[in-house]
């Protein structure tokens, strides 16, 4: 603690001895900037990729759907024999008939507000919860066969499956996203300490003539890296939450995604991501300066 | 003190010092001397631990130098004041911060030091141009600065390769006395230089061992100078 203190806080005669490269100090923290607001993205699609594949995977997991088509006059009837059919069926928590205003609402967005239902052959919907292992769908689509011809169980497995993986697939994109980003912020900070080695290596010499020891040389280095580093993903990073936060939300636009972005507590992550890549730079810096050393006489 | 032992040095698959064997006495003074290419800069980067010997011993301050860590030898080159021809400063920094450069980098106390600081950026008589860049200075005061900041640590020994080479006459005589009072002082020191005429005027003045670097070799001089 009192080491990462220690250079926090820096040594004012170590940081005055490399000196300052502007037009490379700008491009290293431009570069920690950009990366960093990009991080924040693929954070937010990470996270709202995972809740959407909770979402899929768990809510819609605990219902089902059934549709009645039948006869005009016959609609009633079939509806109140398959409520019974699933009422004595065991993992069915609760099942209803959706109002006529329900199924207006679920066709609203395709066919505007002034449908006039009642005089379309619509076919009824009823909702199914489930409860504990669930029930099994098998069997209750050879009792609804029997009982109720015109009713069709949709348990969400075909279409349900697909989302949940292609969420899944994205979580995973999100997170690989982010693994390249923090390899191309190392990869940026290694070749721009690398350059700044190079361009200083007559101060590196003059430091060791007057007895300046190896983690002397690597700390000015690094410090003036990692600072640069955290700076530029700090900016990065406020950008990028102010964009993510500016992105429009679903419930107004009603869109099919949940919303790219970040809710309640999630808003913390990325503050994780100046801290990385001021570890990043740290390490790529090291690295790169003590490889230096190692090869010079 | 600061020994070496039958050594050698070769680069590029040519030998460029054999056979050499020298041993720095504390309180001795010694003109390095020998033509152009002749090997005396290797010859002190030997003595100083920037170069390691292809064969034989050197050793600082009784320890073999390749026993030594790289922070060993970087703290061995805090008590070897080294004053190179060039000067090797660092541009972006003032004299008076390139005289201090060994106290920061062996993280002493600056406000501590201050007062030697000045005393000694007085002596070498630079007190004036403390707050110029190296680039500012004439040739006589960059030799100056470098003579200071080579004694800031106080060191035991002092290598200085070429130290009059890019001053005039009257210059060069004021860079003698300050090394000849350094000396006195007790300081070891060892001068590379090809310039004879300095050795026979820094002769009368001062008891020194006159070394010359002739076929690879060493070879004890004077008598002819």
């Amino acid at each position: 603690m009192d080491r990462l203190r220690g250079f926090l806080a820096g040594d004012p005669g170590a940081d005055r001895v490399v000196p300052p490269t502007g037009f490379t100090a700008w491009l290293t923290i431009f570069a920690a900037g950009a990366m960093a607001f990009l991080a924040v993205f693929a954070l937010a699609l990470s996270l709202a990729t995972a809740r959407l594949a909770d979402r899929w995977g768990d809510a819609l997991a605990r219902s089902s759907t059934l549709r009645i088509s039948a006869p005009e006059g016959q609609m009633m009837a079939q509806t109140d024999a398959a409520l019974k059919v699933l009422g004595t069926t065991p993992g069915v928590a609760r099942a209803r008939a959706l109002t006529g205003e329900e199924q207006r609402a679920l066709l609203e967005p395709w066919f505007g507000p002034d449908l006039p239902i009642e005089t379309l052959p619509i076919p009824q919907l009823v909702e199914i919860v489930e409860e504990g292992r669930g029930y099994d769908a098998a069997g209750l689509r050879l009792r609804l066969a029997a009982e109720v011809p015109g009713a069709i169980l949709d348990d969400h497995t075909r279409w349900r499956e697909p989302l949940v993986r292609a969420a899944s697939r994205l979580r995973l994109l999100g997170w690989v996203s982010l693994i390249l980003i923090a390899g191309t912020v190392g990869a940026i900070i290694t070749l721009a300490a690398n350059a700044a080695l190079a361009a200083n290596g007559q101060i590196i010499g003059v430091l060791r003539l007057v007895g300046a020891r190896d983690s002397y040389i690597v700390q000015a280095f690094v410090r003036r890296f990692t600072l640069r580093g955290l700076i530029g993903a700090g900016a990065g990073t406020v950008l990028g939450c102010i964009a993510v936060a500016l992105l429009p939300r679903t419930e107004v636009g009603g869109g099919f995604l949940t919303g790219l972005g970040f809710q309640g507590w999630h808003w913390l992550w990325p503050l994780t991501v100046p801290l990385l890549s001021g570890a990043v730079a740290f390490f790529a810096t090291r690295a790169a300066a003590q490889r230096t050393l190692r090869d010079m006489p | 003190m600061i020994e070496l032992e039958n050594v050698a040095y070769s680069y590029g698959g040519g030998e460029l010092l054999s056979d050499i064997t020298l041993r720095l006495q504390p309180g001795s003074f010694h003109f390095l001397t020998g033509p152009s290419g002749a090997g005396k800069t290797t010859l002190l980067k030997l003595l100083y631990g920037a170069l390691m010997p292809t064969a034989g011993f050197v050793r600082l301050f009784d320890a073999d130098v390749r026993d030594l860590t790289r922070d060993d030898i970087a703290l061995a080159r805090r008590r070897i004041g080294v004053v190179h021809q060039d000067c090797q400063f660092l541009n972006h920094l003032s004299v008076a911060e390139n005289i201090a450069l060994p106290l920061m980098v062996s993280d002493r106390d600056m406000l501590a030091e201050d007062a030697n600081l000045r005393e000694l950026t007085g002596w070498v008589g630079l007190t004036q141009r403390a707050g110029a860049l190296p680039p500012e200075l004439s040739g006589g005061e960059r030799q100056r600065a470098a003579l200071a900041r080579a004694l800031i640590m106080s060191p035991d020994v002092i290598l200085a390769d070429e130290p009059t080479g890019n001053v005039d006459w009257e210059m060069s005589q004021r860079l003698m006395r300050l090394l000849v009072e350094l000396n006195r002082m007790g300081k070891t020191i060892m001068i590379a230089t090809h310039d004879l005429a300095l050795i026979r005027a820094a002769k009368s003045h001062v008891q020194a061992r006159v070394l010359r670097i002739s076929n690879r070799r060493l070879q004890l001089a004077g008598a002819d100078l």
